[in-house]
């Protein structure tokens, strides 16, 4: 047999190019260093293990590049990732974590970091990683994939982490750990957008199938190829997921619409009186301006409803919170989080005999406002106030309950027991709802509303079972509320006014008619 | 801490003994051979659907061994005895959040297994040739770790690189199984249901693999991997033995989870029977572990595994 035409050729190309091939990896490889040694190094050390300067305070740690333990893959089990898939990390980042996607670096400088990255381990020098897995094709959405996705999700059990709603509050959710052993969350399923692997129906697909390696997540390959889920029920199970809420964030808008109850104002924070009222979301970012930081927040952004009355405001505020704090099912949680952070010089909290915390922190949430309607733009330092001017807080903590406040600053904050703001909270499988209501005006110290004028609002969160106590909070910048004017009555009045004044006008016209007629 | 388990460990080492115990290491040398036959012959099935190994690399298990010349190999059989001190208590496991598993227990409950003490003997040690082995054949079978009751069976399990674990789920519930080695690639696959299966292989050495359910904290195995088939783990009493090794002068080396490890010098003559022991002692218990695999602290006469380096 003859060879084609050509193959001396195609094979002295080879081996023409393979040195040069080397040659253009090292070159690659010392690109990328400058590259890595720029952007990555700081966190994910000089030597790739994940140790750089900023690691400590972070949870999960960076990548240990040296392990090529890779979350983001498409290859199975255990195996190292693909060109691809480290560049797809890159790209897009890690939501929920302290890496963020890196739009600056060019393709080439992707390229070459990736070179890189990989020098630092010698299972990629063993080999090319494997074709990545076979994920088949979507047979489609829609409610009955759905619904066939919530049996997967359930014959699958993921509820043991990641709980019957998906908000990450399972069973196993307080004892789960990451390889080094350090703790990690069951991810919330309805935050897709801070999913590490992207938020399409087909990541969510992909990460089922190959598992998170380095994380408790588990390939579900075999529990399908042995029948336990069809490959169909896996996608409907992606379909399903992607019903838990949104895929991106929720748009920020600034400013909570306080509308007008018709029909009086919701007694509590139950789910029927608040139907059809708008939601707004805020996000949440850990304290990070004063120590002790807080780089891995629980709380990562709420929901805020309000209505009023006139006379008085209520507002209902949810987020996702897998701990009812405190909760002695968490004391190990919380212990392994003061052990695995650089608490920035914040006291750890000690362990009695038994091993157990000796305190157990409260899960809160603060509301804070100015004191007075500000002029312009001004308003209080963000951080609960300073010395110079206070904030004024409407404080809850699953201990003590709603209360009021003078904040001035993170770790000062001084009871108002006069004010009349009053309220409760509930928790149900890993959500927080809380119902504050108070009157829009009052005679203690606090701030009076106005209605049809903006008032600045921000919000700290406080997860105790992490640990989250003091300035070890999430916290949001300012945004606005307003409590709408009863502007109904101003289009329905103006045409009556008219009405009347014209009729009014009229009768005068008649009289006088009248009156002429009688003089004559 | 550190300082203290290094300590530790050059104690060991020197601690090592020959006891005279041969009459009960030949009946447990018999047992062994027997309750070896019997699960090579239990574990000859493979289950329906299971991935390839993640540590596929090292190629395809070679054909079976060679026949073993009986001429020109012997056998090491000895003890882990466990001597003076207390014997430790160990924890109880809390498994209320599976009443199915909890159920499979005594009244006493169950138990963790860091520690097990039987008439003297210590269970759950890897004993393994560390020095001296050249050219081994290459791995036959399958080895076989199980799920039961919310517990690894066995908790501590001997493979040669490149041979097929089996790992299978007898509760009808979820597992992961997460081995997190650092010489080898790892895995984390769940089983959500009994009777799933799956095969997984390790490429090159490593005394220990960790492995954990995350789905339940406190299951652990180990997985030895050496290079060759002379390794064993202790059963119950204590015992163990490696049948056909060659004739030679080889290093043994002894694991155990709570005690780190220790060597002994062992000569294999043709057709004879060696015998290797390793004494432990209550005393060692409280001290700190330096391999990395657990570290324990005490509280009181409690002691309490709270983190899991690597």
């Amino acid at each position: 047999m003859r060879a084609p035409r050509g193959t001396g050729i195609v094979l002295l190309a080879l081996f023409a190019a393979a040195p040069h091939a080397l040659a253009g990896q090292e070159d690659a490889a010392t690109a990328g260093k400058v590259v890595y040694d720029r952007w990555c190094a700081e966190c994910h050390g000089e030597t790739g293990q994940g140790d750089g300067s900023a690691a400590a305070s972070m949870l999960p740690r960076p990548r240990d590049f040296a392990q090529a333990l890779y979350q983001i893959r498409t290859t199975g089990s255990g195996q190292i990732p693909t060109d691809a898939d480290i560049r797809f990390a890159i790209e897009n980042g890690l939501p929920g974590t302290t890496m963020p996607g890196w739009p600056n670096l060019t393709d080439q400088e992707i390229d070459d970091v990736i070179v890189y990255l990989k020098s630092f381990s010698r299972f990629f020098a063993q080999g090319p990683a494997p074709e990545p897995l076979d994920f088949g094709s979507d047979p489609g959405g829609g409610p009955a994939a759905i619904e066939a996705g919530a049996a997967a999700y359930l014959t699958m059990l993921c509820e043991e982490c990641h709980g019957l709603s998906g908000r990450g509050d399972g069973t196993s959710a307080p004892t789960l750990e990451d390889w080094r052993g350090l703790p990690i969350r069951a991810a919330d399923l309805t935050e897709a957008w801070v999913f590490n692997g992207g938020s399409s129906v087909e990541d969510m697909h992909t990460r089922m199938l190959t598992g998170l390696d380095g994380t408790p997540m588990p390939s579900a390959i075999d529990a399908m190829n042995s029948g336990v889920v069809s490959p169909d029920e896996v996608w409907q199970l992606a379909h399903y997921l992607a019903s838990f809420g949104p895929r991106e964030m929720p748009p920020l808008r600034e400013v909570i619409r306080v509308g007008r109850a018709e029909g009086g104002l919701p007694a509590d924070g139950g789910e029927e009186a608040w139907v059809g009222v708008e939601a707004f979301h805020f996000p949440l970012s850990g304290q990070v301006v004063q120590l002790p930081r807080n780089f891995s927040p629980t709380v990562d952004g709420l929901w805020v409803q309000g209505l009023h009355d006139g006379n008085d405001v209520a507002l209902r505020v949810q987020w996702n919170d897998p701990s009812n704090s405190p909760d002695p099912n968490w004391d190990e949680w919380q212990n392994k989080i003061t052990a695995a952070l650089d608490l920035d010089g914040a006291e750890a909290i000690a362990l009695d005999s038994a091993g157990a915390p000796s305190v157990r922190p409260p899960d809160a949430v603060f509301l804070q406002f100015p004191f007075e309607m500000p002029e312009g733009t001004d308003r209080p330092y963000f951080l609960m106030g300073d010395a110079r001017e206070p904030v004024y807080l409407w404080t809850w903590d699953s201990e003590t309950g709603v209360g009021a406040g003078r904040g001035r600053g993170l770790d000062s904050v001084e009871p108002l027991a006069e004010d009349p703001v009053a309220g409760e909270a509930t928790w149900e499988e890993g959500r927080w709802t809380l119902y504050v209501r108070r009157p829009i005006e009052v005679e203690s110290e606090g701030l009076d509303f106005v209605e049809g004028t903006p008032t600045p609002i921000a919000f700290q969160a406080w997860d105790g079972s992490s640990a989250e106590v003091g300035k070890r909070s999430s916290v949001s910048t300012w945004y606005y509320i307003l409590l709408e004017p009863p502007a109904s009555s101003t289009v329905v009045v103006t045409p009556l006014l008219a009405m009347l004044l014209t009729g009014a006008f009229g009768l005068v016209l008649v009289r006088r008619a009248q009156d002429r007629r009688r003089d004559r | 801490m550190k300082q203290r388990g290094r300590a530790l460990n050059s104690q060991l080492r020197n601690s090592f003994s020959y006891g005279g115990k041969s009459m009960r290491s030949h009946f447990w040398n018999r047992s062994a051979a027997l309750l070896a036959v019997a699960a090579m012959a239990a574990c000859g099935g493979g289950g329906g659907g299971s991935s390839e190994g993640a540590a596929d690399d090292a190629g395809e298990a070679a054909p079976a061994a060679a026949a073993v010349d009986p001429s020109t190999v012997g056998t090491i059989s000895g003890m882990a005895n466990f001597t003076g001190g207390m014997v430790p208590t160990m924890e109880a496991i809390d498994m209320s959040t599976e009443a199915d598993c909890a159920a499979g227990y005594g009244a006493d409950g169950p138990m963790a297994q860091n520690v097990l003490v039987s008439g003297g003997g210590l269970a759950n040690v890897f004993v393994y040739l560390s020095e001296g082995v050249s050219g081994a054949p290459a791995a036959s079978g399958a080895a076989a770790l199980d799920q039961v009751n919310c517990r690894y069976t066995p908790h501590v399990l001997g493979v040669q690189s490149g041979q097929d674990i089996e790992i299978s789920n007898s509760d009808n519930l979820l597992h992961n199984i997460n081995a997190t080695p650092t010489e080898n690639r790892g895995f984390n696959i769940s089983q959500p249901r009994a009777g799933i299966t799956s095969t997984q292989r390790f490429a090159v050495a490593e005394v220990m693999v960790p492995v954990r359910c995350d789905v339940h904290g406190w299951m652990q195995a180990y997985i030895g991997v050496v290079d060759h088939p002379y390794f064993a783990v202790t059963g119950a009493d204590g015992s163990y033995s490696i049948a056909n090794v060659p004739a030679g002068d080889y290093t043994m080396t002894a694991w155990h989870e709570e005690f780190g490890t220790m060597t002994t010098n062992v000569t294999v003559t043709a057709g004879g029977t060696a015998e290797a022991s390793f004494d432990y002692s209550g005393e060692m218990m409280g001290a700190d572990v330096p391999m990395g695999e657990a570290l324990v602290i005490e509280h009181g006469t409690n002691r309490i595994r709270v983190e899991r380096t690597q």
